[in-house]
Protein backbone atom coordinates (compact mmCIF):
# COMPACT_ATOMS: atom_id res chain seq x y z
CA UNK A 1 0.00 0.00 0.00
CA UNK A 2 1.37 3.63 -0.83
CA UNK A 3 0.15 6.48 1.97
CA UNK A 4 0.03 9.98 0.31
CA UNK A 5 -0.64 12.80 2.45
CA UNK A 6 -3.39 15.35 1.52
CA UNK A 7 -1.55 17.83 2.33
CA UNK A 8 0.62 17.38 -1.12
CA UNK A 9 -2.48 17.36 -2.72
CA UNK A 10 -3.67 20.83 -1.25
CA UNK A 11 -0.40 22.13 -2.36
CA UNK A 12 -0.29 20.81 -6.10
CA UNK A 13 -3.52 22.67 -6.21
CA UNK A 14 -2.48 25.95 -4.86
CA UNK A 15 0.37 25.49 -7.22
CA UNK A 16 -1.94 24.51 -10.33
CA UNK A 17 -4.25 27.15 -8.69
CA UNK A 18 -2.18 29.26 -9.84
CA UNK A 19 -0.07 28.58 -12.77
CA UNK A 20 -3.31 28.18 -14.71
CA UNK A 21 -4.55 31.37 -14.44
CA UNK A 22 -0.94 32.65 -15.24
CA UNK A 23 -0.32 30.55 -18.23
CA UNK A 24 -2.42 29.33 -21.47
CA UNK A 25 -1.96 25.69 -21.80
CA UNK A 26 0.94 24.87 -24.86
CA UNK A 27 -1.64 23.42 -27.45
CA UNK A 28 -3.91 26.20 -26.33
CA UNK A 29 -1.06 29.25 -27.59
CA UNK A 30 -0.27 27.05 -30.48
CA UNK A 31 -3.77 27.29 -31.62
CA UNK A 32 -4.02 30.33 -31.10
CA UNK A 33 -0.52 31.47 -33.18
CA UNK A 34 -2.22 29.27 -36.02
CA UNK A 35 -5.50 30.90 -36.14
CA UNK A 36 -3.67 34.17 -35.88
CA UNK A 37 -2.06 33.40 -39.32
CA UNK A 38 -5.14 31.36 -40.93
CA UNK A 39 -8.07 33.76 -39.94
CA UNK A 40 -9.77 35.76 -42.94
CA UNK A 41 -10.73 38.81 -41.44
CA UNK A 42 -8.73 41.25 -40.75
CA UNK A 43 -10.49 42.31 -37.48
CA UNK A 44 -10.31 38.74 -36.68
CA UNK A 45 -6.61 38.85 -37.32
CA UNK A 46 -5.93 41.88 -35.13
CA UNK A 47 -8.13 40.63 -31.86
CA UNK A 48 -6.26 37.27 -32.54
CA UNK A 49 -2.92 39.14 -32.31
CA UNK A 50 -4.20 40.72 -29.35
CA UNK A 51 -5.27 37.71 -26.91
CA UNK A 52 -2.01 36.45 -27.87
CA UNK A 53 -0.56 39.73 -26.72
CA UNK A 54 -2.67 39.35 -23.30
CA UNK A 55 -1.43 35.87 -22.83
CA UNK A 56 2.29 36.92 -23.27
CA UNK A 57 1.40 39.87 -20.89
CA UNK A 58 0.02 37.52 -18.33
CA UNK A 59 2.83 35.13 -18.32
CA UNK A 60 5.40 37.61 -17.63
CA UNK A 61 3.97 39.88 -15.13
CA UNK A 62 1.66 37.10 -13.26
CA UNK A 63 -1.70 39.09 -13.78
CA UNK A 64 -4.79 36.35 -14.32
CA UNK A 65 -5.53 35.91 -18.02
CA UNK A 66 -9.02 36.68 -17.72
CA UNK A 67 -10.36 38.12 -14.73
CA UNK A 68 -13.16 35.52 -14.10
CA UNK A 69 -10.55 33.16 -13.00
CA UNK A 70 -13.54 30.75 -12.59
CA UNK A 71 -14.66 28.14 -10.26
CA UNK A 72 -12.38 25.46 -9.92
CA UNK A 73 -12.77 22.03 -11.17
CA UNK A 74 -10.97 19.29 -10.34
CA UNK A 75 -10.68 15.82 -11.42
CA UNK A 76 -8.58 13.23 -8.74
CA UNK A 77 -7.87 9.51 -9.99
CA UNK A 78 -6.94 8.21 -6.73
CA UNK A 79 -4.54 4.26 -7.67
CA UNK A 80 -6.61 1.83 -5.70
CA UNK A 81 -3.37 0.87 -3.58
CA UNK A 82 -3.20 3.83 -1.92
CA UNK A 83 -3.98 5.27 1.40
CA UNK A 84 -4.98 9.13 1.82
CA UNK A 85 -3.47 10.62 4.90
CA UNK A 86 -3.80 13.63 7.22
CA UNK A 87 -6.61 15.96 6.55
CA UNK A 88 -9.97 15.48 4.47
CA UNK A 89 -9.26 15.42 1.21
CA UNK A 90 -11.85 17.67 0.20
CA UNK A 91 -11.31 20.26 3.32
CA UNK A 92 -7.53 19.70 1.78
CA UNK A 93 -8.21 20.63 -1.72
CA UNK A 94 -10.71 23.63 -0.83
CA UNK A 95 -7.77 24.94 1.45
CA UNK A 96 -5.34 24.91 -1.67
CA UNK A 97 -7.84 26.82 -3.37
CA UNK A 98 -8.62 29.29 -0.94
CA UNK A 99 -4.74 30.07 -0.41
CA UNK A 100 -3.82 30.40 -3.92
CA UNK A 101 -7.10 32.82 -4.47
CA UNK A 102 -6.05 34.82 -1.66
CA UNK A 103 -2.40 34.95 -1.92
CA UNK A 104 -3.10 35.73 -6.52
CA UNK A 105 -5.60 38.46 -5.93
CA UNK A 106 -7.58 36.06 -8.21
CA UNK A 107 -11.51 37.26 -8.18
CA UNK A 108 -13.74 35.37 -5.75
CA UNK A 109 -16.35 34.28 -8.08
CA UNK A 110 -18.29 32.03 -6.21
CA UNK A 111 -21.78 32.53 -4.12
CA UNK A 112 -22.28 30.11 -1.23
CA UNK A 113 -26.00 29.23 -2.38
CA UNK A 114 -27.10 29.46 -5.81
CA UNK A 115 -30.37 31.13 -4.77
CA UNK A 116 -29.29 33.63 -2.02
CA UNK A 117 -26.38 33.67 -3.92
CA UNK A 118 -23.65 35.48 -1.03
CA UNK A 119 -20.62 35.02 -2.18
CA UNK A 120 -18.01 32.98 -0.11
CA UNK A 121 -14.98 35.47 -0.79
CA UNK A 122 -12.46 32.59 -0.95
CA UNK A 123 -13.56 31.09 -4.09
CA UNK A 124 -14.61 27.84 -3.21
CA UNK A 125 -15.88 25.32 -2.30
CA UNK A 126 -14.04 23.77 -5.81
CA UNK A 127 -15.94 21.04 -7.89
CA UNK A 128 -14.78 17.54 -7.53
CA UNK A 129 -15.00 14.34 -9.32
CA UNK A 130 -13.10 11.50 -7.90
CA UNK A 131 -11.92 8.15 -10.12
CA UNK A 132 -10.80 5.16 -8.56
CA UNK A 133 -8.46 3.41 -10.56
CA UNK A 134 -5.66 0.62 -10.66
CA UNK A 135 -2.09 1.70 -9.08
CA UNK A 136 -0.49 3.47 -6.62
CA UNK A 137 -0.10 6.97 -7.52
CA UNK A 138 -2.75 10.58 -7.32
CA UNK A 139 -3.47 12.46 -11.04
CA UNK A 140 -4.59 15.41 -10.19
CA UNK A 141 -5.79 17.74 -12.87
CA UNK A 142 -7.03 21.33 -11.87
CA UNK A 143 -9.01 23.62 -14.04
CA UNK A 144 -10.50 27.09 -13.17
CA UNK A 145 -13.61 27.10 -15.55
CA UNK A 146 -14.88 30.36 -16.99
CA UNK A 147 -18.71 31.38 -16.81
CA UNK A 148 -19.33 33.35 -20.19
CA UNK A 149 -18.78 30.01 -21.64
CA UNK A 150 -20.03 27.68 -19.45
CA UNK A 151 -23.18 29.24 -19.63
CA UNK A 152 -23.45 28.33 -23.31
CA UNK A 153 -23.33 24.74 -22.71
CA UNK A 154 -25.71 22.36 -23.61
CA UNK A 155 -27.11 19.22 -22.87
CA UNK A 156 -30.42 17.11 -24.74
CA UNK A 157 -30.81 13.62 -25.07
CA UNK A 158 -31.31 12.69 -28.27
CA UNK A 159 -33.14 9.91 -29.61
CA UNK A 160 -31.50 6.28 -31.17
CA UNK A 161 -32.99 7.45 -34.54
CA UNK A 162 -31.23 10.85 -34.81
CA UNK A 163 -27.85 9.37 -34.67
CA UNK A 164 -24.83 10.88 -36.07
CA UNK A 165 -26.64 13.18 -37.51
CA UNK A 166 -29.35 14.44 -35.09
CA UNK A 167 -25.55 14.88 -32.44
CA UNK A 168 -24.03 17.15 -35.19
CA UNK A 169 -26.92 19.35 -35.60
CA UNK A 170 -27.04 19.82 -31.92
CA UNK A 171 -23.70 20.13 -31.22
CA UNK A 172 -23.59 23.34 -34.03
CA UNK A 173 -27.02 24.51 -33.01
CA UNK A 174 -25.64 24.84 -29.29
CA UNK A 175 -22.46 26.84 -31.42
CA UNK A 176 -24.54 28.87 -33.27
CA UNK A 177 -26.94 30.10 -30.44
CA UNK A 178 -23.65 30.70 -28.12
CA UNK A 179 -22.43 33.50 -31.41
CA UNK A 180 -19.83 36.00 -29.61
CA UNK A 181 -20.80 35.28 -25.95
CA UNK A 182 -18.64 32.47 -24.75
CA UNK A 183 -15.25 34.56 -25.96
CA UNK A 184 -14.73 32.99 -29.56
CA UNK A 185 -12.27 30.92 -30.45
CA UNK A 186 -13.58 28.78 -28.55
CA UNK A 187 -12.67 25.41 -27.45
CA UNK A 188 -15.41 22.53 -27.59
CA UNK A 189 -15.74 18.83 -24.98
CA UNK A 190 -18.67 17.12 -26.53
CA UNK A 191 -20.12 13.98 -24.35
CA UNK A 192 -21.65 11.28 -26.20
CA UNK A 193 -23.19 8.58 -24.47
CA UNK A 194 -24.14 7.04 -20.85
CA UNK A 195 -26.52 8.62 -18.60
CA UNK A 196 -27.67 12.29 -18.08
CA UNK A 197 -24.83 12.79 -15.56
CA UNK A 198 -22.32 10.81 -17.02
CA UNK A 199 -22.95 12.48 -20.54
CA UNK A 200 -21.79 16.28 -18.84
CA UNK A 201 -18.88 14.93 -16.88
CA UNK A 202 -17.66 13.15 -20.36
CA UNK A 203 -17.97 16.94 -22.03
CA UNK A 204 -16.02 18.38 -18.89
CA UNK A 205 -13.42 15.37 -19.39
CA UNK A 206 -13.02 16.41 -23.03
CA UNK A 207 -12.22 19.92 -22.77
CA UNK A 208 -9.00 18.70 -20.68
CA UNK A 209 -7.98 17.15 -23.02
CA UNK A 210 -4.95 18.77 -25.17
CA UNK A 211 -6.51 19.95 -28.51
CA UNK A 212 -4.03 18.64 -30.84
CA UNK A 213 -4.24 14.92 -29.55
CA UNK A 214 -7.41 13.38 -31.91
CA UNK A 215 -9.49 10.70 -29.34
CA UNK A 216 -7.85 7.21 -29.77
CA UNK A 217 -10.72 6.02 -31.81
CA UNK A 218 -10.89 6.51 -35.98
CA UNK A 219 -14.49 7.04 -36.34
CA UNK A 220 -15.15 9.84 -32.96
CA UNK A 221 -11.77 11.18 -34.27
CA UNK A 222 -12.70 11.96 -37.56
CA UNK A 223 -15.93 13.60 -35.95
CA UNK A 224 -13.82 15.96 -33.83
CA UNK A 225 -12.49 16.88 -37.32
CA UNK A 226 -15.78 17.31 -38.68
CA UNK A 227 -17.53 19.23 -36.13
CA UNK A 228 -14.42 21.62 -36.06
CA UNK A 229 -14.61 22.63 -39.71
CA UNK A 230 -18.25 22.90 -39.75
CA UNK A 231 -18.56 25.08 -36.52
CA UNK A 232 -16.00 27.62 -38.35
CA UNK A 233 -18.02 27.60 -41.33
CA UNK A 234 -20.59 29.54 -39.01
CA UNK A 235 -18.70 32.68 -39.86
CA UNK A 236 -18.85 33.73 -35.82
CA UNK A 237 -15.09 34.95 -35.73
CA UNK A 238 -12.92 35.85 -33.24
CA UNK A 239 -14.97 37.97 -30.57
CA UNK A 240 -18.04 36.83 -32.75
CA UNK A 241 -17.26 39.87 -35.13
CA UNK A 242 -17.14 37.77 -37.95
CA UNK A 243 -14.46 35.26 -39.04
CA UNK A 244 -13.61 32.00 -40.40
CA UNK A 245 -11.73 31.21 -37.14
CA UNK A 246 -14.65 30.23 -34.77
CA UNK A 247 -12.97 27.30 -32.29
CA UNK A 248 -9.77 26.32 -31.67
CA UNK A 249 -10.44 22.66 -31.58
CA UNK A 250 -13.38 20.19 -30.49
CA UNK A 251 -12.61 17.53 -28.25
CA UNK A 252 -15.39 14.19 -27.82
CA UNK A 253 -15.59 11.49 -25.01
CA UNK A 254 -17.81 8.67 -25.58
CA UNK A 255 -19.60 5.78 -23.41
CA UNK A 256 -21.63 3.10 -23.65
CA UNK A 257 -25.50 4.44 -23.56
CA UNK A 258 -28.86 2.40 -23.27
CA UNK A 259 -30.56 0.88 -26.68
CA UNK A 260 -33.23 3.77 -25.57
CA UNK A 261 -30.90 6.86 -25.76
CA UNK A 262 -28.57 8.89 -27.20
CA UNK A 263 -27.12 11.83 -24.52
CA UNK A 264 -25.41 14.57 -25.83
CA UNK A 265 -23.76 17.61 -23.75
CA UNK A 266 -21.46 20.12 -24.93
CA UNK A 267 -19.44 21.81 -22.32
CA UNK A 268 -18.44 25.79 -24.53
CA UNK A 269 -15.36 26.71 -23.20
CA UNK A 270 -13.55 30.02 -24.63
CA UNK A 271 -9.87 30.80 -25.50
CA UNK A 272 -8.73 31.00 -21.85
CA UNK A 273 -8.88 26.81 -21.58
CA UNK A 274 -7.09 26.48 -18.19
CA UNK A 275 -6.25 23.49 -16.90
CA UNK A 276 -2.91 21.76 -15.27
CA UNK A 277 -2.60 18.13 -14.28
CA UNK A 278 0.28 16.70 -12.09
CA UNK A 279 0.87 13.04 -10.66
CA UNK A 280 1.81 12.17 -7.04
CA UNK A 281 3.69 9.06 -6.47
CA UNK A 282 4.80 7.81 -3.16
CA UNK A 283 8.35 8.91 -4.20
CA UNK A 284 7.07 12.30 -4.47
CA UNK A 285 4.04 13.09 -3.06
CA UNK A 286 3.60 10.04 0.30
CA UNK A 287 5.50 7.01 1.80
CA UNK A 288 5.62 3.55 0.10
CA UNK A 289 4.36 1.41 3.75
CA UNK B 1 -11.36 57.53 -32.96
CA UNK B 2 -11.08 58.47 -29.60
CA UNK B 3 -13.70 58.95 -27.10
CA UNK B 4 -14.21 61.24 -23.96
CA UNK B 5 -17.00 60.42 -21.94
CA UNK B 6 -19.60 61.74 -20.84
CA UNK B 7 -20.52 61.05 -24.23
CA UNK B 8 -22.43 63.50 -26.60
CA UNK B 9 -23.08 62.86 -30.27
CA UNK B 10 -22.22 59.66 -31.09
CA UNK B 11 -24.01 59.06 -34.24
CA UNK B 12 -21.71 59.22 -36.31
CA UNK B 13 -20.16 56.37 -34.74
CA UNK B 14 -20.99 53.36 -37.16
CA UNK B 15 -20.84 49.54 -36.31
CA UNK B 16 -17.25 47.93 -36.80
CA UNK B 17 -15.40 51.73 -35.97
CA UNK B 18 -12.38 50.56 -33.73
CA UNK B 19 -12.82 53.49 -30.98
CA UNK B 20 -10.45 54.50 -27.85
CA UNK B 21 -11.51 55.65 -24.99
CA UNK B 22 -10.07 58.69 -22.41
CA UNK B 23 -11.60 59.44 -19.23
CA UNK B 24 -14.71 58.16 -16.82
CA UNK B 25 -16.19 54.68 -17.12
CA UNK B 26 -18.44 53.47 -14.63
CA UNK B 27 -18.51 49.45 -14.03
CA UNK B 28 -21.35 47.35 -13.43
CA UNK B 29 -22.56 43.92 -14.07
CA UNK B 30 -25.31 41.50 -12.52
CA UNK B 31 -25.98 42.53 -8.87
CA UNK B 32 -25.24 46.31 -9.64
CA UNK B 33 -27.72 46.28 -12.52
CA UNK B 34 -30.05 45.11 -10.02
CA UNK B 35 -29.75 47.90 -7.25
CA UNK B 36 -29.16 50.54 -10.37
CA UNK B 37 -32.70 49.97 -11.71
CA UNK B 38 -34.13 49.99 -8.49
CA UNK B 39 -32.99 53.07 -7.39
CA UNK B 40 -34.49 54.52 -10.92
CA UNK B 41 -38.09 52.43 -9.57
CA UNK B 42 -37.95 54.30 -6.92
CA UNK B 43 -37.39 57.69 -8.66
CA UNK B 44 -33.98 57.88 -7.16
CA UNK B 45 -30.86 59.21 -8.67
CA UNK B 46 -27.87 56.91 -9.55
CA UNK B 47 -24.71 57.24 -7.50
CA UNK B 48 -22.91 58.58 -10.71
CA UNK B 49 -24.20 61.41 -13.41
CA UNK B 50 -26.30 59.42 -15.57
CA UNK B 51 -26.64 61.99 -18.69
CA UNK B 52 -24.02 60.96 -21.44
CA UNK B 53 -22.57 58.14 -18.81
CA UNK B 54 -20.59 54.97 -19.85
CA UNK B 55 -20.96 51.91 -18.24
CA UNK B 56 -18.04 48.87 -19.03
CA UNK B 57 -19.71 45.41 -17.96
CA UNK B 58 -16.82 44.08 -15.84
CA UNK B 59 -16.27 42.50 -12.65
CA UNK B 60 -12.31 42.86 -12.24
CA UNK B 61 -9.47 40.82 -10.27
CA UNK B 62 -8.75 42.82 -6.88
CA UNK B 63 -5.45 44.67 -7.16
CA UNK B 64 -2.13 43.30 -6.16
CA UNK B 65 -0.32 45.48 -3.07
CA UNK B 66 0.72 48.77 -5.10
CA UNK B 67 -1.24 47.92 -8.34
CA UNK B 68 -4.33 49.98 -9.39
CA UNK B 69 -6.50 46.80 -10.20
CA UNK B 70 -5.69 43.41 -11.54
CA UNK B 71 -7.51 41.50 -14.53
CA UNK B 72 -10.35 43.19 -15.99
CA UNK B 73 -11.60 42.45 -19.19
CA UNK B 74 -15.65 42.50 -19.89
CA UNK B 75 -18.30 39.68 -19.22
CA UNK B 76 -21.56 38.88 -21.23
CA UNK B 77 -23.15 41.83 -21.87
CA UNK B 78 -26.80 39.63 -22.43
CA UNK B 79 -27.11 38.93 -18.87
CA UNK B 80 -27.82 42.53 -18.09
CA UNK B 81 -30.14 42.86 -21.38
CA UNK B 82 -33.15 42.76 -19.26
CA UNK B 83 -32.17 45.67 -17.08
CA UNK B 84 -30.59 47.60 -19.77
CA UNK B 85 -33.36 49.63 -20.71
CA UNK B 86 -34.50 51.76 -17.37
CA UNK B 87 -30.58 52.87 -17.76
CA UNK B 88 -30.54 53.82 -21.30
CA UNK B 89 -34.01 56.03 -20.11
CA UNK B 90 -31.97 57.55 -17.49
CA UNK B 91 -29.53 59.03 -20.16
CA UNK B 92 -26.79 56.68 -20.13
CA UNK B 93 -25.20 56.79 -23.89
CA UNK B 94 -22.15 53.73 -24.00
CA UNK B 95 -21.95 50.17 -22.64
CA UNK B 96 -18.95 48.19 -22.78
CA UNK B 97 -18.72 44.62 -22.83
CA UNK B 98 -18.82 41.60 -24.63
CA UNK B 99 -21.48 39.60 -27.10
CA UNK B 100 -24.44 39.74 -28.49
CA UNK B 101 -28.13 42.11 -27.19
CA UNK B 102 -31.50 41.09 -27.36
CA UNK B 103 -33.57 42.45 -29.86
CA UNK B 104 -35.15 45.13 -26.67
CA UNK B 105 -31.76 46.75 -26.16
CA UNK B 106 -31.45 46.95 -29.93
CA UNK B 107 -34.32 48.69 -30.23
CA UNK B 108 -33.64 50.63 -26.92
CA UNK B 109 -29.73 51.75 -28.46
CA UNK B 110 -31.66 53.49 -31.50
CA UNK B 111 -34.55 54.92 -29.32
CA UNK B 112 -31.92 56.75 -26.91
CA UNK B 113 -29.40 57.09 -30.12
CA UNK B 114 -26.93 55.00 -27.63
CA UNK B 115 -24.12 53.12 -28.74
CA UNK B 116 -22.56 49.62 -27.57
CA UNK B 117 -19.22 48.87 -27.59
CA UNK B 118 -17.20 45.29 -27.53
CA UNK B 119 -14.01 44.88 -25.10
CA UNK B 120 -11.85 42.26 -25.93
CA UNK B 121 -13.34 39.49 -23.89
CA UNK B 122 -10.89 37.29 -22.25
CA UNK B 123 -8.39 39.91 -22.66
CA UNK B 124 -8.20 41.19 -18.65
CA UNK B 125 -4.64 41.35 -18.59
CA UNK B 126 -3.87 44.11 -21.36
CA UNK B 127 -7.26 46.05 -20.77
CA UNK B 128 -6.05 46.37 -16.96
CA UNK B 129 -3.83 48.24 -18.37
CA UNK B 130 -5.70 50.89 -19.57
CA UNK B 131 -7.19 51.64 -16.14
CA UNK B 132 -5.26 54.89 -14.30
CA UNK B 133 -7.33 55.18 -11.30
CA UNK B 134 -9.94 53.43 -9.51
CA UNK B 135 -11.98 54.44 -7.21
CA UNK B 136 -15.09 52.45 -5.19
CA UNK B 137 -18.80 54.64 -5.92
CA UNK B 138 -21.79 52.45 -4.24
CA UNK B 139 -21.99 48.92 -3.03
CA UNK B 140 -18.88 47.56 -1.41
CA UNK B 141 -20.57 44.97 -0.32
CA UNK B 142 -21.09 43.18 -3.53
CA UNK B 143 -16.99 43.08 -3.72
CA UNK B 144 -16.13 42.32 -7.72
CA UNK B 145 -19.74 43.33 -8.36
CA UNK B 146 -19.40 46.66 -6.52
CA UNK B 147 -19.86 49.79 -8.81
CA UNK B 148 -16.32 51.62 -9.44
CA UNK B 149 -15.59 54.46 -11.45
CA UNK B 150 -12.28 54.04 -13.56
CA UNK B 151 -10.39 56.38 -15.07
CA UNK B 152 -8.77 54.83 -18.31
CA UNK B 153 -6.43 55.63 -21.29
CA UNK B 154 -6.57 54.23 -24.54
CA UNK B 155 -9.21 52.11 -23.47
CA UNK B 156 -9.85 50.21 -27.07
CA UNK B 157 -13.52 48.64 -28.63
CA UNK B 158 -14.82 48.17 -31.11
CA UNK B 159 -18.76 49.59 -32.20
CA UNK B 160 -20.39 46.42 -31.79
CA UNK B 161 -24.19 47.94 -32.18
CA UNK B 162 -24.29 51.55 -33.49
CA UNK B 163 -26.81 53.90 -32.94
CA UNK B 164 -28.93 53.04 -35.61
CA UNK B 165 -29.01 49.73 -34.60
CA UNK B 166 -26.44 47.81 -36.63
CA UNK B 167 -24.79 44.74 -35.13
CA UNK B 168 -21.21 43.65 -35.86
CA UNK B 169 -22.52 40.05 -34.52
CA UNK B 170 -25.10 39.73 -37.38
CA UNK B 171 -22.92 41.86 -40.09
CA UNK B 172 -19.89 39.76 -39.31
CA UNK B 173 -21.15 36.80 -39.22
CA UNK B 174 -23.45 36.53 -42.40
CA UNK B 175 -19.85 37.88 -44.18
CA UNK B 176 -18.31 34.77 -43.27
CA UNK B 177 -20.75 32.14 -43.07
CA UNK B 178 -19.58 29.22 -45.65
CA UNK B 179 -22.49 27.34 -46.02
CA UNK B 180 -21.89 23.67 -44.39
CA UNK B 181 -24.61 21.67 -42.78
CA UNK B 182 -26.22 24.05 -40.59
CA UNK B 183 -26.70 27.32 -43.31
CA UNK B 184 -25.95 25.13 -46.02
Amino acid sequence: MALISTRHIKEAVYDMCKNSNYNLPADVSEAMLAASRQEKSSLGKQVLAQLVENSHLAREQNIALCQDTGMIVVFLEIGQEVSLTGQAIEEAINEGVRSAYQDSFFRNSIVHDPLIRDNTNDNTPAVVHYKIVPGDTVKIVVSPKGFGSENMSALRMLKPSQGLDGVKAFVLETISTAGGNPCPPMIIGVGIGGTMEKVALLAKEALMRPINQDHILPHVASLEHELLAEINKLGIGPQGFGGSVSALGVNIEVYPTHIAGLPVAVNVSCHVTRHQQRILAPKNGGDLL
Amino acid sequence: MELFPPLMAIESLECGDEVRFQGVVYTARDAAHKRLVKLLEQGEELPFPAKGAVIYYVGPCPAKPGEIVGSAGPTTSSRMDDLTLPLLEAGIKGMIGKGERSEKVITGIKKHKAVYFAALGGAGALLARCIKHMELIAYPELGPEAVYKLEVVDFPAIVAIDARGRSIYQEGRKQYQAGGMLHG
